[in-house]
């Protein structure tokens, strides 16, 4: 007998999103991915200064508002071939890095480690044994039975005091909670260490952006950052030298703990490595410009076509017309008028809500295709383009997770089991690692550049009469960003948005091939329908930035506080 | 005593960002102390665990939909904030609930909160507030300078004054 899934969690931050899944014989056999919140940021744009276009499109999202600035600006500037300083560049790529390392510890620590890890269970553990376990993984120096035993504390003064939070709606107990108390008591410790960990790194954004959320530094044409090595008010080498430190600091979290953990969860799941594949087209671009012009990039990135890496195919500068020409949306079954796929610099926003319909419209989220086909985007297929093209840190890396991976689990692991929900955990970890390794190298950049005189951080764009077509892609935390802008006469005409979670939690496109998250859903075992702690182990696993999606609110719960109405 | 005064919310979803517009207004009408913090938090989660864990007092500001006539203000506090923002009366609970779940197991929630809130009458896709959300956003403004003022920490009306001079009538 089939049975129905629904999860449809509420909030607006990003806009819904509702899961529905068939389950037959302890199986996911049919799955529907639906946006359940309409924006139209393109209405908002229309008619704009194309110079301002960055300042709103930050706010589609609370959780990468700096990536749709990064992509904005860069579409703009394609539209008129504008190059920017190459200090502008350097600026940039250390916010896009710091940025994503914040994101990434983040998702892992506190979006997602909670679906593998048992806080309740972490209680039971012996912190001797726990800090044993943490010193044979790494040599963290803050795996000491001390340190371990204070978070168990901390963990059981919050279970008894029967706040629970957030944390009240995690599967204490789930038959799919495999861990050992030790094990979830070291996730648990490094959970409390992550938390001051992405401060420190996201400092590094505040600085440089201004400020953060919503950095103030971008313009069309390069960064509003004046730099002065004498002058206190601008960008100094004092500042720069702090930024040094701070990115000093994360990479042993990084190195010691994040690859670490991701590997042990890994290892002890790894029948998570057979599970969530999905769609194995995979799309990614090439982030971090090396020069002024976008033509070459610190971290490479393509197209591979149905997970045959052999088959991968570079996407090579920012005028990249195999990107620019493969990239099409659909709305068979979004809720927009008509039936069509489109070029996002032909698109129309034109909104038709019918309910949800399993075989005909049922999505807010449009449905994007990559050469006619469903594409996965993400750490991931990030991962995987950088490894087809050859990009050595990139292996040196896939290498020595997989190694730790094998050797935890006493059998060999190999590539082809990051096509998996472990594997996207596993890919954003590597990533995570790589991001480092290119913000210390585009501070130093940056520095020798300034060293040799060079203090341009900006190139005013001018817009000439008539009508230009431009588009920006960046590399964000959660998978290739695109924006599409037709200018006419110095105005926005059009707009579009190609976001990383349109791809992946896009419903069936015009061929009604499944998007990502749905085939990904498919032949997922399910142990308990009522409690389908699997189906957001996949979901998660793409780090969703419809932030709904990250844990599940209780509905019911009664509105428990006291208000005073003024 | 450090304070923070958060607005939080969504500007492209027209009265969802009465939080952030508030404290744009705070900004342009008054120069604060020191001590006083003004952040637009937009629509940011883990982001804001920085700041709000350098407070000792919290003041947020944010448009929470229960069901009031378009426009109402109420003011909620103490422990009853983190609650506020467990039930689903906010329209971007997720963000703000996970970082003050967070600062409360690393011990940085701030000593004292208080939450201001507005009821939304339209969270169509637009950059402007509703005119009965605008009237309500002043009643907001009032009583944050009343709260500062009462903490010691009033603020100084720019309005009223000329380079920073008190203008006498």
């Amino acid at each position: 007998m089939s049975e129905r899934i629904v999860i449809d969690p509420i909030t607006r931050i990003e806009g819904h999103l509702r899961i529905e899944c068939e389950v037959n014989q302890g199986k996911v056999v049919k799955a529907w991915s639906s946006g359940t919140m309409w924006r139209g940021i393109e209405l908002i744009l229309k008619d704009r200064d194309p110079r301002e276009a960055w300042i709103y499109t930050q706010r589609i999202c609370g959780v990468c508002t700096t990536v749709h600035a990064i992509a904005s600006v860069r579409a703009v500037e394609n539209a008129l071939g504008l190059e920017i300083p190459l200090n502008a560049q350097h600026i940039r790529n250390m916010i896009i890095a710091a940025h994503g390392i914040f994101d990434h510890i983040v998702h892992f620590y506190h979006l997602s480690a909670l679906d593998w890890v048992d806080l309740v269970s972490a209680l039971k553990a012996d912190p001797r044994a726990t800090a044993a376990l943490g010193q044979k993984l790494s040599g963290w120096q803050h795996n000491s039975y001390e340190e371990i035993k204070a978070a168990q504390e901390k963990l059981q003064a919050l279970i008894d005091s029967g706040q629970l939070g957030i944390y009240g709606s995690g599967y204490w107990g789930h038959p799919a909670m495999k861990l050992s108390p030790e094990v979830n008591l070291l996730a648990a410790t490094h959970y409390l260490q992550a938390l001051e960990y992405q401060r420190s790194i996201n400092k590094v954004v505040a600085i440089l952006g201004s400020k953060t959320p919503h950095i103030q530094n971008l313009a069309v044409g390069g960064v509003a950052n004046p730099i002065n090595p004498n002058n206190q008010s601008t960008l100094t080498m004092e500042r720069l030298f702090y930024i040094k430190t701070l990115i000093d600091e994360i990479g042993a979290f990084i190195h010691e703990v994040y690859m670490q953990d991701v590997a042990a969860v890994g290892a002890f799941y790894a029948d998570w490595t057979a599970i969530g594949a999905g769609v194995t087209s995979y799309l990614a671009v090439p982030d971090m410009p090396m020069n002024t012009a976008g033509t070459t990039f610190d971290l490479p990135g393509g197209y591979i076509p149905d997970g045959d890496i052999s088959k991968f195919q570079e996407i090579k500068s920012f005028q990249d017309t195999f990107f620019r020409d493969g990239v099409k949306e659909g709305i068979k079954h979004s809720y927009y008028d008509g039936d069509w796929t489109k070029h996002p610099w032909e698109e129309e926003t034109a909104p038709k809500f019918t309910g949800f319909q399993e075989d005909g419209k049922y999505s807010w989220v449009k449905s994007p295709t990559f050469n006619g086909k469903p594409a996965q985007v993400g750490p991931l297929a990030n991962v995987l383009c950088m490894y087809a093209a050859g990009h050595e840190p990139t292996r040196k890396y896939v290498t020595a997770v997989l190694n730790t991976v094998s050797s935890l689990a006493g059998s060999k692991v190999g590539v082809p089991a990051l096509h998996s929900t472990i594997g996207r955990h596993a890919a954003r970890a590597i990533r995570c690692a790589l991001l480092h390794d290119t913000l210390g190298r585009q501070w130093q950049l940056l520095v020798d550049n300034i060293g040799r005189g060079d203090y341009a951080t900006f190139n005013p764009p001018t817009f000439p009469k008539g009508e230009q077509r431009g588009f920006g892609f960046h590399e964000a935390p959660r998978g290739n960003l695109s924006h599409w802008v037709v200018i006419a006469d110095g105005r926005i005409k059009n707009y579009q948005c190609v976001v990383p979670s349109t791809w992946n939690a896009g419903p069936r496109n015009g061929d009604d091939a499944m998007g990502p998250y749905e085939a990904s859903l498919v032949g997922t075992p399910i142990a308990d329908p009522q409690k389908p702690l699997e189906v957001l182990r996949t979901i998660h696993s793409f780090d969703p930035c419809l932030a709904c999606a990250v844990h599940l609110v209780d509905g019911r719960r009664q509105e428990i506080s006291r208000v005073k109405v003024l | 005593m450090a304070v923070l005064i958060l607005g939080v919310g969504n500007i492209l979803l027209s009265d969802e960002g009465v939080g952030c517009r508030t404290v744009e207004e705070l900004e342009q009408r008054y120069q604060f102390p020191e001590a006083v913090r003004l952040l637009d938090g937009g629509t940011a989660g883990m982001e804001l665990i920085g700041a709000i864990s350098e407070a000792d007092h919290l003041i947020l500001i944010d448009a929470l939909a229960a069901g009031r006539p378009p426009g109402t203000v109420v003011r909620v506090e103490g422990e009853d904030v983190p609650a506020t923002f467990q039930t689903r009366i906010s329209p971007h609970q997720l963000g703000i609930s996970d970082v003050l779940a967070a600062a409360t197991i690393t011990g940085d929630l701030p000593a004292s909160m208080v939450l201001f809130g507005i009821e939304p009458e339209s969270m169509a896709t637009g950059l402007a507030l509703s005119a009965v959300v605008r009237a309500g956003l002043e009643k907001i403004i009032k009583a944050v300078v009343e709260e500062l003022t009462g903490l010691g920490l009033p603020p100084l009306d720019l309005v009223d004054t000329v380079d920073g001079v008190d203008v006498v009538d």
